[in-house]
């Protein structure tokens, strides 16, 4: 071994080391923005190391450093602008957006490697010559086909451009994708067997096969998608690991590969959901239309603003159970005010977080701490739902089927099992909510129904502000 | 490296990204997924290395680079989006009364 090699194992060690305590880091809240920081710092490392094992052996060409710092310049700028500009809401769709480009790169390395043997270069890389090569370069093109478009597909509908088209609800899509997955193996084996113009089909087919099974999926079961893809693209990072010949590649994409993994598994279960209903099964609410035959409300008790005011200001311990509907709204930092103004009041306020609450685990507790809301106020679901019962009012933003009482009496509910916030233990309910419509799973909501419940009929961040001047006028916090 | 060699490093890395995410609050699940997707971004290392080896091909030099783009793309925009988010718990809360 001479010493460019034995640099570029030690930093390839190095940024291995770093990047596993990265990723340990950013599980707990303290250290979470330095380990984010130590895995950006490992990923540097791993270029310098990498730039430097071939300026001490083959040497870079210049036109290889033009092309370098033009593709390095635009992508970093982009990403950067980007990653300033996005507002916090929108977070799941530019996670998206970035996995799916991960994804491409992927795909167009083995694209590269795939189409143009080189021939010109200091050191002949014929990555054709073994059947593993082969194998790694059509995985790395197919998971990088379907991560970047299921990524993109997810993203769109997310941002509201694409909506659910009715043909992909019915079993056409099962059919369909079939045929692309069918026409994949194909092209992939057609491809090992060295017929290289195949990869086209399997670039085109592996696309439609991300734009299939990506498309008939609801909203709800979106953020599933994306830890999924997110999963994929450190497969396919793995993959052309594989074709670049990358122990330090395959490791990082690995050690994604498998992050993405548990994610997708911790999200299903937060919202009851198995990994194949998700990915097969459509949207919920067409399974669910059969089952829960009581889809009526009998006693629905609506209020006004008002009275949910003086019924807070009486209060002595308040739980808020934010959803998705806050975030849609907006209205976290209007959400702020109104809680500053009952703590003022010496009332003792907690946000009850479900795991899935948002639109991604955790979204939530991202979406209040941009609000202000103290760290040690956020409950998680296990530790809040001994307190209901000791609660007076419990006011529910834009949030349903985790509050829905179905899914812990009613064993024929679709919902059955799932695990939900007890919010009708509390002494009074308010529920902040647009209209009667049903939640993602579109299953009717007891909730609603129970005497303790008031509705409150109206956009999350209208009510909110009114709510302000409601308890402006009774004298609430002014001090 | 043989690909045998290269099959255990792909193992023991799975095991190893198992055994760290396995224990993270829901708290930090978003921004753990940005995490990882910025990392999932080191193909940009598989494009590098296509660069240099390019030689004088320009049409496999201007794969990798825009390959190397969307993975910087992928890299540098997650990672300061995740430091966005982290941002916001580190926060001190200041005007808790």
């Amino acid at each position: 071994m001479n010493l460019p090699v034995i640099i570029k194992f030690v930093i390839d060690l190095l940024a291995v080391l770093l990047l596993a305590l990265g990723i340990k880091g950013l599980s707990k809240v303290k250290s979470a923005r330095d380990a984010n920081r130590l895995a950006a710092f490992a990923m540097s490392l791993s270029v310098v190391g990498l730039l430097s094992y071939y300026l001490g052996t083959s040497g870079i060409a210049i036109q290889s450093w033009i092309w370098i710092i033009i593709g390095s310049i635009i992508g970093s700028l982009f990403g950067a602008i980007l990653a300033k500009k996005v507002p916090m809401t929108s977070m799941p769709e530019t996670v998206a957006l970035f996995n799916g480009c991960g994804g491409m790169s992927s795909l167009l390395v083995a694209l590269g490697v795939a189409i143009f043997p080189v021939s010109g270069g200091q050191e002949n890389f014929d990555f054709f010559k073994s059947l593993i090569n082969e194998v790694s370069i059509s995985v790395s093109i197919f998971v990088g086909a379907i991560t970047f478009t299921g990524s993109i597909v997810a993203m769109a509908k997310l941002q509201g451009w694409l909506s659910t088209p009715g043909w992909t609800q019915s079993k056409v899509r099962h059919f369909v994708n079939i045929v692309f997955a069918v026409a994949s193996l194909i092209a992939f084996f057609d491809l090992i067997n060295g017929n290289t113009s195949s990869i086209w089909l399997l670039v085109i087919v592996s696309s439609l096969l991300g734009i299939g099974v990506t498309l008939p999926i609801g909203g709800a079961d979106m953020p599933v998608v994306i830890s999924l893809l997110n999963s994929y693209s450190g497969i396919a990072a793995a993959a052309a690991g594989f074709v670049v010949d990358s122990q330090l590649l395959i490791v990082a994409g690995a050690m994604v590969g498998a992050a993405g993994l548990i994610l997708t598994q911790v999200m299903c279960k937060g919202m009851n959901r198995s990994l194949v209903s998700v990915l097969f099964g459509g949207s919920l609410s067409a399974q669910s239309t059969a089952s829960s035959g009581s889809g009526e409300y009998t006693n629905i008790t609506s209020c006004s603003v008002e009275e949910c005011a003086l019924t807070l200001e009486a209060a002595n311990k308040v739980i808020i159970v934010p959803g998705y509907g806050l975030a849609v709204a907006q209205a976290q930092h209007t959400l702020r005010e109104v809680t500053k103004k009952l703590e003022q009041n010496g009332i003792e306020v907690v946000y009850a977080i479900h795991p899935v609450a948002g639109r991604m685990p955790g979204h939530m507790n991202v979406l209040l701490a941009e609000a202000d809301v103290p760290y040690e106020q956020l409950k998680e679901m296990d530790v809040v739902n001994p307190d209901f019962p000791a609660t007076d009012v419990v006011l529910v933003l834009g949030a349903n089927d985790v509050v829905n009482p179905q899914a812990k009496n009613d064993s024929s509910s679709p919902l059955y099992g799932m695990p939900v916030l007890d919010v009708q233990e509390a002494r009074t309910v308010f529920v902040i909510k647009r209209g009667m419509s049903a939640g993602y799973s579109g299953i009717k909501n007891d909730l609603f129904d129970l005497p303790n419940t008031s509705m409150v009929f109206g956009d999350a961040k209208k009510v909110l502000n009114d709510l302000i001047g409601e308890l402006k006028d009774l004298g609430v916090g002014d001090k | 490296m043989s690909f045998i060699s290269l099959l255990w490093v792909l193992l023991l890395g799975s095991l190893l990204g198992l055994e760290l995410i396995g224990k993270v609050p829901p708290t930090l699940h978003t921004p753990l997924m940005s995490g990882a997707n910025a990392i999932s971004g080191i193909t940009m290392l598989a494009a590098l290395t296509l660069i240099v080896k390019a030689g004088e091909n320009v049409p496999l030099l201007i794969i990798g680079s825009v390959s190397l783009g969307f993975a910087l793309f992928n890299v540098v925009g997650g990672f300061f989006v995740t430091d966005r988010m982290l941002a916001m718990f580190s926060r001190k809360p200041s005007n808790k009364k």
